[in-house]
């Protein structure tokens, strides 16, 4: 293997005159690089008798690549026009348009990328190029200069010896600071008043399905469950996204063990077997919506809370600290769930204003 | 013949005799790069990034961030006549209707969670080889903020379609905020405009995700880039490189080519990726909805350990004066805001304990810093219990054990595992550090079994330098790879072949602490 060794001239003073046309383009380079503190300190080509068999197959190997990758343009370009795309419903073909664009994408690439690197590293000649490092700080004299310059553009203003200016440049200035950034704040707040303890239930509030129907007794069977809404307009979309609520139909042996746990102020909120919690998770606000019969307990999928419906949903287990808070029910002249009032507590997450 | 029509000496003249370019363009052609596998971590996140704007700015061309409700009409039949948001409805446009949309979304989201994870993986070998030690400093700073940001942009990426998920990721993210003591409600208020959800969030989170974000992600990227252009590469220890050099490839033709290459190789990966696996199939989850939530809702990867730590965090709340702390509070913004603090002050925090305030331009192997190593794998395990914790209900269904003894394994594990991934590290690191001291006075073994005179059996070891009287090898340990292997000497020749092995010949290589001819037989990587 014939390699280039040169340690002799050391790298920063020009040693070799660039127009002396004995030098090679590689003396060149050498020198260049020489000049960039960096030296070659060694450089063979990878097949020094040019065309063996190694060699061609080399190249053959590359030449594949691109080839493969050329290909994989091609059929990506064909796929991408005249596949049909559209979604159907069921098996269709379409189901094959994004695969078969990935696959294809994806061998266009790497057809060119191995190919690039196959090529960096069989055919083009091997080096170890060694470059010096500057490091640290500047040249102290160097630094004296800047810190001068510095000092000097502070001293001609003169802030040093005049303080009623600078008293006046920070009063004048912090202001400043304040009108730019006023608007980007002021425009953003929104007084949350009470919000926060208040949702779509009001009094006598019917609570509804999803598609708006209301409610009766009859319509849930002993063990069951329904989400609920706010009879109102929108009272079942995001813009009340703090009411769902669960309905929930006790058993009558788990009906009595709820109501003997009923909290101060509670006594009266469910309606015969029937109770009213909000759906909100107390931790994080997730839907706490898996009803485990068994264990009647609340399950958030969030992070796992768990709460005790036969204990006026208490938090069992989980980070959640609150019990689901629950509302007064009670029935309207024609036999439909109606909520007595709004939730007394705040529903869903914690927060500093919550008692 | 005919005559090229550009000649390219002449547009170089042209452009040299505007510019004066000749030396600048040529010294950035003759920079030296060193190599090293775990150098291309870095790489392969700049490489997603690009990925990122190219597939982002396609998806602006068809994604409206509105929250107006419209009903479905599109041909995803199963949600037909479904009321939604325009953004929901959109993201459902460019999934089914806008040719090759949903590979452009598939591949942005592939790309997204593999920018995160080579960030991540790249602060890794950042910090067990030392190398942001002094003068690096600063760029570990930008690149914790560039992995801070990288969450909060992907954060706000995901939320931005409006589907179950993405919605739930928000209803969480809205306790997140209302949890801070004295200023968060009004916060929620102020960034949400009112309520949650409102109709401001998804607007707001589109500028944040295409504008503000990778503005700073860009410009950072651009700054980290430009100071390890000034500052140049650090580089393993080994024969012929020094303090004060940098041993490898000059920029032009051999690193561009390698780089180059790779960067496909990268977006092949991320193409094949986001044609063949689906990922974040929002018509599958629907629009959000309040009431609505599916169990094993999961945040995307790096969200992850957040959530673990929201699960494994005791119901423990504070209130008094008519006023509450919220458990939320404590895993969500005080652990991340200390994790992140920590790690940013990292550099200073090493100083000041070792009192080691000098240059650094040779990493260090991690066996050769036991304190700093079993740090970081106590930090790696703290981490790793967050994050399966943040799939615990998964992780409870697949192996039938229950939640809540999966919530207290991680709550004991997050107390026992990072003291006991120090111990095991520190450990490693020493037995590590005396195996290649063993090598280096014995030799390698070479498989080669002598029979003695007096009948016994013994291995012959071939040295890795000089020997002295008792054949105990004399060099000492310099922070180099220890080859252990013949083949690794030369013997056998490379055992493993091609892109990850620097292609250097040590045995050419320029000889400062005149390392011996059988030594720089051994290649730089391990
Ligand atoms: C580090 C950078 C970025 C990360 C980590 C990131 C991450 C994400 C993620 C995870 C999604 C959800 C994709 C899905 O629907 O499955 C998303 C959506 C989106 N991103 Fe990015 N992104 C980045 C940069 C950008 C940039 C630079 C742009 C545009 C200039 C962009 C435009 C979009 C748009 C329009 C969507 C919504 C499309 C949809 O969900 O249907 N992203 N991003
Ligand atoms: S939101 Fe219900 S447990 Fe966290």
């Amino acid at each position: 293997m014939t390699s280039v060794h040169d340690h002799s001239s050391p790298a920063g003073e020009p040693t070799v005159d660039v127009d002396d046309p004995a030098l090679s383009q590689f003396d060149l380079v050498r020198e260049g690089a020489r000049r960039d503190g960096v030296e070659i300190v060694h450089y063979a080509p990878r097949f020094p008798v040019p065309g063996t068999r190694e060699e061609r197959r080399a190249e053959r190997r590359i030449a594949t690549l691109f080839v493969l990758a050329g290909l994989g343009s091609l059929a990506f370009l064909v796929i991408y026009s005249v596949w049909p795309f559209e979604y159907q419903l069921g098996a269709g073909r379409d189901k094959w348009f994004t695969p078969l664009l990935g696959v294809t994408l994806a061998l266009a690439f790497f057809g060119v990328g191995a190919g690039i690197i196959v090529w960096s590293k069989r055919l083009m000649p091997e080096e170890i190029a060694v470059q010096d490092r500057h490091d640290g700080a500047s040249d102290p004299a160097e630094r004296k200069l800047t810190a001068a310059t510095l000092l000097s553009a502070y001293e001609e203003t003169g802030l040093r010896r005049r303080p009623l200016l600078k008293g006046a440049l920070a009063i004048g200035v912090a202001p400043m600071g304040l009108a730019l950034g006023a608007p980007f704040i002021g425009s953003l707040i929104t007084d949350p008043k009470d919000d926060l303890f208040h949702t779509g239930f009001g009094k006598g509030t019917h609570l509804v399905r999803h598609d708006g129907t209301k409610i009766r007794p009859a319509d849930l069977k002993p063990g069951g469950i329904e989400t609920v809404f706010p009879g109102i307009p929108g009272g079942a979309t995001n813009a009340h996204a703090d009411s769902p609520t669960l309905l929930i139909h006790l058993r009558e042996n788990e009906a009595e063990k709820a109501i003997a746990n009923s909290r101060k102020g509670y006594e009266d909120a469910h309606v015969g077997n029937f109770f009213a919690y909000s759906k909100i998770c107390t931790h994080a606000g997730c839907p706490a919506s898996l009803y485990e019969q068994q264990t009647n307990r609340l399950l958030c999928p969030c992070h796992q809370s768990q709460f005790d419906v036969l204990d006026g949903c208490r938090p069992v287990f989980g980070p959640a600290t609150r019990s689901l808070p629950q509302l007064h029910i009670a029935l309207d002249e024609e036999g439909y769930f109606v909520s007595q009032h709004d939730y007394k507590l705040a529903i869903g997450p914690a927060f500093w204003e919550r008692p | 013949m005919k005559r090229p029509t550009i000649d390219p000496g002449k547009s170089a003249a042209w452009t040299d005799d505007r510019l004066a370019v000749a030396s600048p363009v040529r010294r950035l052609m003759n920079k030296v790069f060193p190599d090293h596998w775990s150098f291309l971590l870095g790489e392969i996140a700049l490489y997603s990034f690009v990925v990122l704007l190219l597939s982002g700015v396609f998806l602006t061309l068809f994604f409206d961030p509105s929250m107006q409700e419209v009903v479905y009409q599109g041909p995803y039949t199963p949600l037909y006549g479904i009321p939604m948001s325009r953004a929901f409805e959109s993201s459902l446009e460019i999934s089914f209707e806008v040719r090759g949309g949903l590979i452009m979304r598939q591949i942005h989201h592939w790309a997204a969670l593999l920018f995160m994870a080579s960030i991540l993986v790249h602060m890794f070998r950042v910090f067990f080889t030392g190398a942001f030690r002094r003068p690096r400093e600063l760029n570990w700073l930008i690149g914790m903020t560039l992995l801070i940001l990288g969450i909060l942009e992907g954060f706000a990426g995901y939320s931005l379609p409006d589907d179950a998920l993405s919605g739930t990721g928000l209803r969480i993210m809205h306790a997140i905020v209302l949890s801070i003591p004295v200023i968060g409600t009004w916060t929620a208020f102020a960034l949400f405009g009112g309520e949650f959800p409102g109709t401001d969030i998804v607007p707001r989170l589109y500028i944040v995700h295409v504008l503000l974000v990778p503005g700073l992600l860009l410009a950072l990227i651009g700054a980290h880039m430009g100071l390890l252009v000034k500052q140049k590469h650090t580089q393993f220890p080994g024969p012929g490189r020094t303090e004060d050099n940098v041993v490898g490839h000059r920029m032009v033709p051999g690193f561009a080519a390698k780089a180059g290459g790779f960067f496909m190789i990268v977006f092949a990966m991320i193409a094949f990726l986001g044609g063949v696996f689906q990922i974040n199939p929002i018509w599958l989850f629907g629009p959000y909805e309040a009431a609505v939530v599916s169990a094993g809702s999961q945040p995307d990867w790096y969200v992850g350990f957040l959530d673990g730590s929201t699960r494994l965090m005791p119901p423990w709340e504070i209130t008094a004066f008519g006023h509450t702390v919220p458990a939320l509070f404590w895993p969500t913004v005080v652990l991340p805001g200390i994790l992140f603090t920590v790690a940013m002050l990292y550099p200073w925090l090493e100083q000041r304990y070792t009192g080691d305030r000098a240059h650094h331009n040779l990493l260090q192997r991690p066996r050769d810093v036991p304190d700093r190593t079993a740090l970081g794998a106590m930090a790696v395990g703290f981490y790793v219990v967050l994050f399966i914790s943040g799939g615990n209900d998964i992780i409870a269904e697949k192996f039938d054990i229950s939640l809540n003894a999966m919530t207290w394994i991680g709550r004991v594990g997050l107390l026992v595992v990072p003291p006991l991934a120090y111990y095991v590290a520190h450990r490693l690191c020493l037995g590590l550090q005396q195996n290649d001291r063993e090598t280096l006075v014995h030799g390698v073994e070479t498989g080669i079994i002598r029979r003695l005179p007096n009948g016994a059996f013994v291995e012959v070891h071939q040295p890795l330098g000089p020997v002295d009287d008792h054949g105990h090898g004399e060099l000492g340990y310099a922070g180099w790879a220890v080859p252990k292997k013949m083949n690794r000497l030369g013997a056998l020749g490379s055992s493993v072949k091609g892109f990850f092995v620097p292609i250097e010949q040590p045995t050419e290589a320029p000889v400062s602490p005149a390392p011996s001819r059988e030594l720089t037989g051994a290649r730089g990587d391990d």
